[in-house]
C-alpha cells in the first residue's frame, strides 16, 4: 500500500528527492507531472495517491490521472484523457472526469489548463507576425571577405576611374556649354569656321541662362561658395577683397606666361573669363593658373 | 637619386647596427635591392639593344585579366538584351514615366549610427524619405508605399549596432536585391571632406557591370536617381564593381581644365555585395530568386565573378 505521509516524510523533509530544486525562497519540483510546480505536500506527485495533472503536446491537451493501483507498474500508471478543443467543454471534461476529487486538484488543473490554452494563442499568434531568423557568420568567411574587399577597393582605383568617367562625359559634351574650356571653343571654331559669331551666339545663350556661367558675377559668387569647399577660405575670405586686385594683377601677368602652355598654340581665346578671373582671383591660385587666361591677353 | 641617398642611409645604418644577426639580415636586404636595381638597369640595356625587335613589355597578370569569361557578359549591340531591358521592371522609369521616389527605413530598433546612415542617404538620393520602422512587416509595408506613390523601398538592417545589409525592393513589383552593406563611413569620419552635399540632382556613375546580372543591378542603381541630374550642383554619385564588390561613392567635382578635374568627397562611403536577387518584391519565403549567392560557387574558381 502507498503511504503518502511517510514518502512525503522522506522525500519532503529528509532524504533526498531527485526531482527537487531548492532555491533561497521557494522549492520547485521538477517532476513533468506535477502540477504545480512546487514541492508542496499536495502537489507532490509522488507523495499523493489521488493525483492529476494537465499536460500538453503538440497543442493538443491532456488530462493525466493517477491510478494507484497501478503503482506497481510505472508505465501504466498514468490514464489519460483528450481535452476538447473548446475551452468550457474542456472544463466541463475535468469536472466531469475528476468528479469527487478534492477541490485543491480540481482547481489546479483548470488553472493548469487555462494557462496552457492561454499560451498556445500566444504561440499561434507569433508564428503569423514576422520571424527573425538568424544567420550564423563564419568568422574565417567574414575575416576572408574582408581581405577580398580591400584588395578590390585598392584595385578599383576609384578616384581615377571617377575623373577619367567625368573627362570622357566632358569631351561627349554631355554637360553642353557649361563649361567653356579653351580647346573647345577652338573646336567649336574649327567646326563651324566662323569663330566671332558663334561666341557672340555662346555670350547670348548664357545671358539667357543665369545658374552655372562662370562669366557673370552674380554666378561667381555661387561659384566661390562651392570652391570653399575645397579649402579651408576662411582664411582668405576675409581679407580677400584688398587682395583681389593686386592678385589679379599677378595673375594675369601669371596666365599670360601661362597661356601658351595652358592652350598650346590654339590661337584666339573667347572672350569670357575676364570677370569670372577676377572673382576667382582670391580663391585657390592653383586653379587659377590652369583657369581660362585673360581674354584681353590675346597672343598673337 | 632618392635611391642612392636611401641607400646610402640605410648603409650607415648597416655598419652601426651591433647585433650581429639583425646587421646580416639588413645587410641582405640591401644587397637584393641593389642586385633588384642591377636586373632592371640589365634588362633595360637588353631591351634598347634589340630596338624593334625586342619582345613586347609582357603585361603583369591582374585579377582583372585573368578573370574567367562568363558567358552572360552583356554586348552592347545585343538586341536580346536591347529588348528584355525595353520591357523588364525598370522601363517605366527608363521611359521617363515615373520619378523615382525612395522610402528609407531600418529594421527594428535602430540604434545611432544606423539611423545617422540613414539620414545621410536621405540626403543623398533625392527625394528620399526616412521612416522609422517600429516593427511592422515589411509585406504590410509594401502595399501602402505603392499606394503612396514611392518606387523604392529601401531597408537597412542593422547588426551589433552598426548598418551590415540593405534590401533594395523596387515597388511595383520590381526585383528585390539584398545587399551586404560593409565598410559604412558617415560624413564625420571623412577626410577632407566638403559641405553638405546640396539638394541637387546627383549625375551617377555605374563602372564595370558587365554581365546580365550586373547590368540588372545598374540599372536598379541607376533608377534610384532622377533622370536629369542637375549639373549645377556638380556632384556626381558612384557605383564601381569591383570583383563584385560595389563602391558607393559621393563626390564633388570641379573642372580645372580640359585635362584635369577635381573631386572632392562628400557624404557617406559604403560597400555593398549582392547577396540574392529575387524576382518581385520582398518574400522571402516564397518568392522566386533570380541569383543567390552561393559562397561554394566562388570557391572553387577564385577568378569567376558574377557582376
Amino acid at each position: 500500500m502507498q503511504h503518502d505521509d511517510v514518502i512525503w516524510d522522506v522525500i519532503g523533509n529528509r532524504a533526498f528527492c531527485s526531482f527537487k530544486v531548492k532555491t533561497k525562497v521557494q522549492n520547485f519540483c521538477r517532476n513533468e507531472y506535477n502540477i504545480t510546480g512546487l514541492c508542496n505536500r499536495s502537489s507532490c506527485p509522488l507523495a499523493n495517491s489521488q493525483y492529476a495533472t494537465i499536460r500538453e503536446e503538440k497543442g493538443q491537451c491532456f488530462l493525466y490521472m493517477k491510478v494507484i493501483e497501478r503503482a506497481a507498474f510505472p508505465a501504466r500508471m498514468w490514464e489519460k484523457v483528450k481535452l476538447s478543443k473548446n475551452y468550457e467543454k474542456a472544463l466541463e471534461q475535468i469536472d466531469q472526469n475528476l468528479i469527487y476529487w478534492p477541490r485543491f486538484i480540481r482547481h489546479k488543473c483548470k488553472q493548469r489548463f487555462t494557462k496552457i490554452t492561454q499560451y498556445l494563442i500566444r504561440i499561434r499568434k507569433l508564428t503569423l507576425k514576422r520571424q527573425r531568423k538568424l544567420v550564423p557568420l563564419s568568422r574565417k568567411v567574414e575575416a576572408r571577405e574582408k581581405r577580398k574587399e580591400e584588395k578590390a577597393l585598392i584595385a578599383a582605383q576609384l578616384d581615377n576611374a571617377i575623373e577619367k568617367e567625368l573627362l570622357e562625359r566632358l569631351k561627349q559634351g554631355t554637360y553642353g556649354d557649361i563649361y567653356n574650356f579653351p580647346i573647345h571653343a577652338f573646336d567649336k571654331a574649327l567646326e563651324h569656321q566662323d569663330e566671332e559669331s558663334e561666341t557672340d551666339s555662346e555670350e547670348e545663350e548664357e545671358d539667357d541662362e543665369d545658374v552655372g556661367k562662370k562669366e557673370f558675377v552674380a554666378d561667381d559668387e555661387i561659384e566661390e561658395s562651392d570652391l570653399s569647399d575645397f579649402e579651408d577660405m576662411d582664411n582668405l575670405k576675409a581679407g580677400s577683397d584688398e587682395h583681389e586686385e593686386s592678385s589679379e594683377e599677378d595673375e594675369s601677368e601669371e596666365e599670360m606666361e601661362e597661356e601658351p602652355e595652358a592652350s598650346g598654340s590654339k590661337g584666339k581665346m573667347p572672350l569670357k573669363g575676364a570677370v569670372f578671373r577676377k572673382k576667382r582671383a582670391y580663391v585657390e591660385i592653383e586653379y587659377e593658373q590652369e583657369m581660362e587666361p585673360v581674354p584681353k591677353s590675346k597672343a598673337t | 637619386m632618392k635611391n642612392v641617398a636611401a641607400m646610402e642611409r640605410s648603409r650607415l645604418c648597416v655598419s652601426e647596427i651591433k647585433n650581429k644577426q639583425r646587421r646580416h639580415l639588413m645587410f641582405m636586404k640591401l644587397k637584393q635591392e641593389k642586385r633588384k636595381v642591377a636586373m632592371k638597369k640589365k634588362k633595360k640595356k637588353e631591351r634598347d639593344a634589340l630596338g624593334d625587335k625586342a619582345p613586347p613589355k609582357e603585361v603583369p597578370k591582374t585579377i582583372e585579366n585573368q578573370r574567367v569569361y562568363d558567358e552572360t557578359t552583356v554586348n552592347p549591340e545585343d538586341e536580346e538584351v536591347a529588348f528584355d531591358e525595353g520591357t523588364d521592371e525598370f522601363s517605366a522609369y527608363f521611359n521617363r514615366l515615373t520619378n523615382p521616389k525612395v522610402l528609407i527605413t531600418t529594421s527594428d530598433r535602430p540604434r545611432g549610427r544606423t539611423v545617422r546612415f540613414c539620414n545621410q542617404l536621405a540626403t543623398v538620393i533625392p527625394d528620399a524619405h526616412v521612416y522609422y520602422r517600429r516593427g511592422l512587416a515589411l509585406k504590410k509595408v509594401i502595399p501602402q508605399c505603392i499606394a503612396r506613390g514611392f518606387t523604392y523601398l529601401m531597408v537597412i538592417n542593422e547588426d551589433r549596432k552598426v548598418p551590415n545589409g540593405m534590401v533594395l525592393c523596387h515597388l511595383p513589383d520590381g526585383p528585390t536585391a539584398h545587399f551586404k552593406v560593409s565598410s559604412v563611413r558617415l560624413r564625420k569620419e571623412m577626410k577632407r571632406r566638403g559641405k553638405d552635399p546640396t539638394e541637387h540632382s546627383p549625375e551617377v556613375i555605374l563602372n564595370n557591370f558587365t554581365t546580365r546580372l550586373g547590368h540588372s543591378m545598374g540599372r536598379l542603381f541607376a533608377a534610384l536617381f532622377p533622370h536629369d541630374p542637375q549639373f549645377v550642383g556638380r556632384q556626381v554619385a558612384t557605383f564601381h564593381n569591383q570583383r563584385d564588390f560595389i563602391f558607393f561613392r559621393f563626390h564633388r567635382y570641379i573642372f580645372k581644365n580640359e585635362q584635369r578635374v577635381g573631386i572632392q568627397e562628400l557624404g557617406p562611403r559604403f560597400t555593398l555585395k549582392l547577396r540574392s536577387l529575387q524576382k518581385g518584391t520582398f518574400d522571402s519565403k516564397f518568392g522566386e530568386y533570380e541569383w543567390v549567392l552561393k559562397r561554394h560557387e566562388n570557391d572553387v574558381c577564385r577568378r569567376r565573378f558574377n557582376l
